[in-house]
């Protein structure tokens, strides 16, 4: 077994063909995991036992044609309940948490008879860009071991990237899957807002969450959205748009004759490094020989949005997170003589520094006095920043740009400069303030790190960027490239 | 100095619905302590608020019974603060756009009518319930997301007794409504207060304080007199009344300080983002107003304009939805309408307190009580022999079949009577000559005899007459 | 430093936040958040004049469950989760302080 060598589709032939059983691919995916993340350290908690017996039973039925999933394991970001296994969202507040219930994509990765290997690292609940905020540990870059996998989700891209799993989920806030998807060299997509369930995600900022597959294809990417989209009567926000098979479609690559691109001049500001322009200007002329049009547009509010999302998503944490009070659930401080105490010295010492940063910021956002200058002003900038993108994708089918302005920085380098760390998002977080998807795809390497493009459509049109991503894939090599794990490249 | 007072009513109803507000765990009392609870209810990392459909029809029925306006566009908030028995350490509610806003009801405080404004009214959640025990707190989270609705009224309440007159007319037209019970007693109705006082002729008001411990409409009057009181002299001796939170003794009759506040609670209130906006539409609004109780106003002016109640009569009909609609299908059954509301407000009353049950947990039914009452004015039975027959009634016994089983037919007819009569007359001669004699007291002791020989069924206006026809003769 | 937010006021916000911190971090977390705060005040560039505020982009409006119970039976497992537990009740320290609202 070797993810690096093949897909979900030809596991899939492999296992409906009895070629390989599912036992034995589960067995080999711990195997793997347990020789290489000693040093990728992508994965907080194992789920060995359950998923064997899981495996095994899968066996025992044998796997269906029409069951694209069944049998083939797959990693979940720790920030997603999972009943019976421990959930940390990488924090001490969690540190020995139960969920006692599924989250909605658990419970549809299961229908879909995955096996749910194990919680992949997080930055503590998914605030950050490095994953380097985690309590527990710091996952490494799949291509450079001394790099950070970039954040939140770098436990499941350095999983997918270093071929422990073909799969994953990861949560995106404010780019907390493209980014660590470009950064790995994967697949990444933040689906619009509503098209996935977000009932069991343990919420950061409730109106721009987003859960989205993390894979090594464009394609198995469709694959795995077509198996956790859709309306969930427990998240009201879900959308109720049908959801297509979104792979299906991905048959030509060719597809993207026709259409219009928009490449902001925002997207390729001072800021952005030269690889890294370098690299979708080259992306920009692959679509132009496939036939498609790309021209120069404008998102005037871009760089507002940094500073919209930090009060926004702030603010909508610092009450999220209220509920981890030492009272029902979670870290209770020892030593407590009052109800004060409990509270005060519970959160203390149950949240990270980041995780205390972002609730100030949302608390002082909302606080009296200060709401009109800033928790409003920003949901106001929010919607100039939405038109912007309405007015561009009126008559462009999406928009294409890089995901971060730099390929993977090194551990330690920025994690004590909260601002410059912030503005590492500033690529990505306009997507989710304006609830549109975002693919991030494998589109150059710099220094021996990969650079990733980003593709933005409009609100429920995935399949227009999976076909774009698709039509890329099949003309460029740059996702066929794999790690020397280790970094010696 | 003359002052005027100003009166703030802030009142939470606990809604009836099957399943809580924004969870489906069941809204039950009297359960085992978390019990129906659910990781909603709990505040668990990941879950996710769902708005009950009936409660939102309960907000706007609200809205339409106290003449307010519905908001059609609106949405929830949350509330951030900590405590124990608040779970997501945010409160569920609405602040920005309230279900519904400026209604009024009226109120006759000594027969002097007048309008109370009502400045808004909101759907929130419930919290759990906190026990304190020395050094420890237990927390019972069943409660948790009962729906609430609140009602703030304008500062147009001026007295303590139109405070109580608000609140009455404030729960009959809920209550009416069916969409709570509305019993203070037992937490369905709950009221908040503040009051304030400042000299005739003055602009700002007056500094409030606000009152706690108010577990029934007496007491809130009570207190509020207090306090009326207690202000006023603060103010007449030079001082000045403080910003407080002051708790009513309930055996003193007196407001004690329980806290000075040291200026506003912060609450961060924000849109909640987990639930979509509502957008409540004119079919929906008119379907439920077409489906809306006659309100007791209009059911009072028709007892008395239509039935010949008395105003008095007419008001303690209505203190309930059940037992108007009771009185209704009794009238409508052809009952003596006056007749009808003695029963109600005297032998039906006093056997609800009596067995503390609401009318509708009884064997009491319109028909009985209807039949019953026709009954006596058919001359069939006394009322004596009603007090008989509405026990029966409150079994759940046919009062005709009870009558006739029982033989308690009322003896009416002459052509028996008079035998029985004639007998006594002969049997006493010496009564006679006393009546004769103009000893009117001999007709007692005659009537007495006869009710005597008839096991008190003769029906006593006929034995009457037939008497004094045989004496006068 | 521009001082949009001191120290004073981050021990304010600390205490609304349930948060406490040692004066060190006070020292090093007061001028972070006035740097960030600084970030945030560049949205007054923005013109918002007649805009209206988005506090959710999703694209449902009205939904709503219909009133029916269901009981999900997860009482036994919730309570094992908590710290303390007691005879059915979750558990807590005492509450010193009276004063918060209670209803």
């Amino acid at each position: 077994m070797d993810y690096f060598k093949t897909d979900l589709a030809s596991l899939h032939a492999d296992l409906v063909a009895k070629k390989i059983s599912a036992r034995e691919l589960t067995q080999a995916t711990f195997d793997n995991i347990k020789t290489t993340d000693a040093q990728v350290d992508a994965f907080l908690t194992l789920n060995e036992d359950a998923a064997l017996k899981q495996a095994t039973k899968i066996d025992e039925q044998g796997v269906a044609t029409d069951q694209p999933l069944a049998g083939i394991p797959v990693a979940l970001k720790d920030n997603i309940v999972t009943k019976g296994l421990k959930t940390t969202a990488a924090s001490k507040m969690l540190a020995n948490f139960n969920p006692v219930y599924d989250a909605t994509v658990t419970e549809k990765l299961a229908q879909a008879q995955m096996i749910t290997v194990g919680k992949t690292n997080l930055d503590e609940f998914a605030m950050g860009g490095s994953t380097e905020n985690s309590a527990f540990k710091t996952t490494k870059n799949a291509w450079d071991y001394t790099k950070v996998p970039g954040g939140s989700s770098g436990g499941s891209a350095a999983a997918v990237a270093s071929g422990q799993v073909l799969a994953a989920l990861g949560s995106d806030t404010g780019g907390s899957i493209r980014q660590p998807a470009a950064f790995n060299g994967i697949v990444g997509l933040k689906p619009t807002y509503g098209r996935v369930s977000r009932w069991g995600l343990i919420a950061f900022g409730s109106s721009l969450d987003q859960i989205g597959p993390m894979t090594r294809s464009v394609k198995d990417n469709a694959t795995m959205l077509s198996a956790i989209a859709g309306h969930d009567e427990h998240d009201l926000t879900s959308s109720t748009q049908p959801v297509p098979d979104f792979a299906a479609d991905l048959t030509d690559a060719t597809s993207v004759k026709g259409m219009r691109i928009g490449l902001p001049k925002e997207f390729l500001a001072d800021g952005v490094a030269d690889d890294v322009k370098q690299a979708i200007l080259a992306a920009a002329d692959t679509y132009r020989q496939l036939g498609a049009t790309v021209d120069e547009v404008s998102l005037p509010h871009n760089k507002y949005g940094v500073a919209a999302y930090y009060i926004i998503g702030s603010s909508e944490a610092s009450s999220n997170l209220q509920r981890f009070d030492g009272i029902r659930y979670g870290h209770r401080a020892d030593d407590v003589k009052n109800l004060e105490d409990v509270y005060v010295k519970s959160r203390s010492e149950g949240f990270g520094d980041e995780v205390k940063r972002r609730i100030m910021l949302g608390t002082f956002s909302l606080s009296a006095g200060f709401y009109d200058a800033y928790f409003l002003k920003a949901a106001k900038v929010r919607t100039v920043i939405m038109n912007d993108f309405k007015a561009v994708l009126k008559d462009h089918d999406f928009i294409m740009g890089p995901v971060a302005p730099t390929p993977a920085f090194g551990i330690g380098d920025e994690i004590k400069d909260p601002i410059t760390m912030y503005m590492n998002d500033v690529l990505t977080i306009p997507v989710n303030l304006a609830g549109l998807p975002g693919l991030s795809l494998p589109a150059g390497f710099s220094q021996g790190l990969p650079v990733g493009m980003q593709l933005i459509g409009r609100p429920f049109d995935e399949s227009t960027l999976y076909k774009a991503g698709y039509a890329f894939e099949q003309n460029t090599d740059f996702h066929l490239q794999v790690p020397t794990l280790g970094g010696q490249h | 100095m003359n002052f005027e007072t100003t009166i703030g009513l802030e009142v939470h109803i606990e809604l009836k619905t099957h399943s809580k507000i924004f969870s489906p765990s069941p809204v039950a009392y009297g359960a085992d302590p978390n019990a129906n609870t659910n990781v909603i209810d709990w505040g668990y990392p990941g879950v996710l608020p769902t708005t009950n459909k009936g409660v939102v029809a309960d907000g706007i029925i609200a809205a339409l019974a106290l003449h307010a306006t519905v908001e059609q566009h609106t949405h929830f908030d949350r509330k951030n603060y900590f405590y124990p028995d608040n779970p997501k350490a945010y409160q569920i509610t609405q602040s920005d756009k309230p279900i519904g806003h400026d209604g009024w009801v009226e109120i006759d405080v000594d027969g002097v009518k007048k309008k109370i404004g009502i400045a808004e009214m909101h759907i929130e959640e419930d919290a759990g319930k906190n026990t304190h025990e020395r050094d420890y707190s237990y927390v019972d989270l069943n409660r948790q997301g009962t729906p609430l609705i609140e009602i703030v009224s304008k500062p147009d309440i001026a007295s303590p007794a139109e405070a109580y007159a608000y609140l009455e007319a404030l729960r009959q037209r809920i209550q009416f409504t069916g969409i709570s019970d509305v019993k203070m007693e037992e937490g369905s109705m709950r009221v908040d207060v503040n009051i304030s006082v400042r000299p005739v002729g003055q602009q700002k008001f007056g500094t409030k304080t606000e009152l706690k411990n108010l577990n029934s409409f007496n007491y809130v009057q009570r207190g509020l007199e207090y306090e009326e009181k207690r202000q006023q002299q603060v103010l007449m001796s030079g001082g000045a009344v403080q910003q407080e939170t002051r708790r009513f003794d309930e055996k003193t009759g007196e407001t004690i300080l329980m806290r000075v506040k040291a200026g506003a609670d912060d609450y961060r209130y924000f849109p909640e983002p987990d639930l979509p906006a509502l957008n409540i539409s004119d079919d929906w609004i008119k379907e439920l107003d077409a489906a809306m109780p006659e309100m007791p106003g209009k059911r009072r002016e028709r007892y008395v304009n239509e039935l010949g109640l008395t105003d008095y009569d007419a008001m303690v009909i209505t203190q309930t939805k059940e037992m108007s609609d009771f009185f209704n299908a009794t009238v409508a059954l052809k009952a003596d309408p006056k007749m009808a509301a003695n029963y109600l407000q005297g032998d039906v009353n006093a056997y609800l307190n009596d067995k503390q049950v609401d009318l509708q947990a009884t064997k009491l039914t319109p028909e009985h009580l209807a039949g019953m009452i026709n009954l006596i004015t058919d001359g069939t039975i006394s009322s004596k022999m009603a007090k008989k027959v509405f026990k029966a009634i409150t079994e759940g016994e046919d009062p005709k079949a009870f009558v006739e089983a029982n033989g308690l037919v009322q003896l009416s007819d002459p052509a028996k009577l008079q035998p029985i009569i004639d007998d006594v007359l002969s049997a006493n001669p010496q009564s006679i000559e006393d009546f004769n004699n103009g000893k009117k007291r001999a007709v007692g002791f005659l009537v007495g005899q006869i009710m005597k020989q008839t096991h008190g069924q003769a029906n006593p206006q006929v034995v009457n007459k037939l008497l004094m026809a045989a004496l006068q003769q | 430093m521009a001082n949009r937010i001191n120290r004073e006021q981050v021990q304010h916000v600390a205490s609304l936040a349930k948060l406490e911190f040692t004066d060190a971090q006070l020292d090093a977390f007061t001028p972070q958040l006035d740097d960030i705060i600084g970030l945030f005040e560049t949205l007054s560039e923005v013109d918002t004049d007649g805009v209206e505020a988005t506090s959710s982009v999703t694209d449902q409006l009205n939904v709503m469950r219909e009133d029916v119970a269901d009981s999900w039976g997860q009482s036994q497992s919730l309570l094992k989760n908590a710290p303390e537990a007691a005879r059915g009740f979750i558990k807590v320290p005492a509450i010193i302080d009276e004063s918060e609202d209670n209803d």
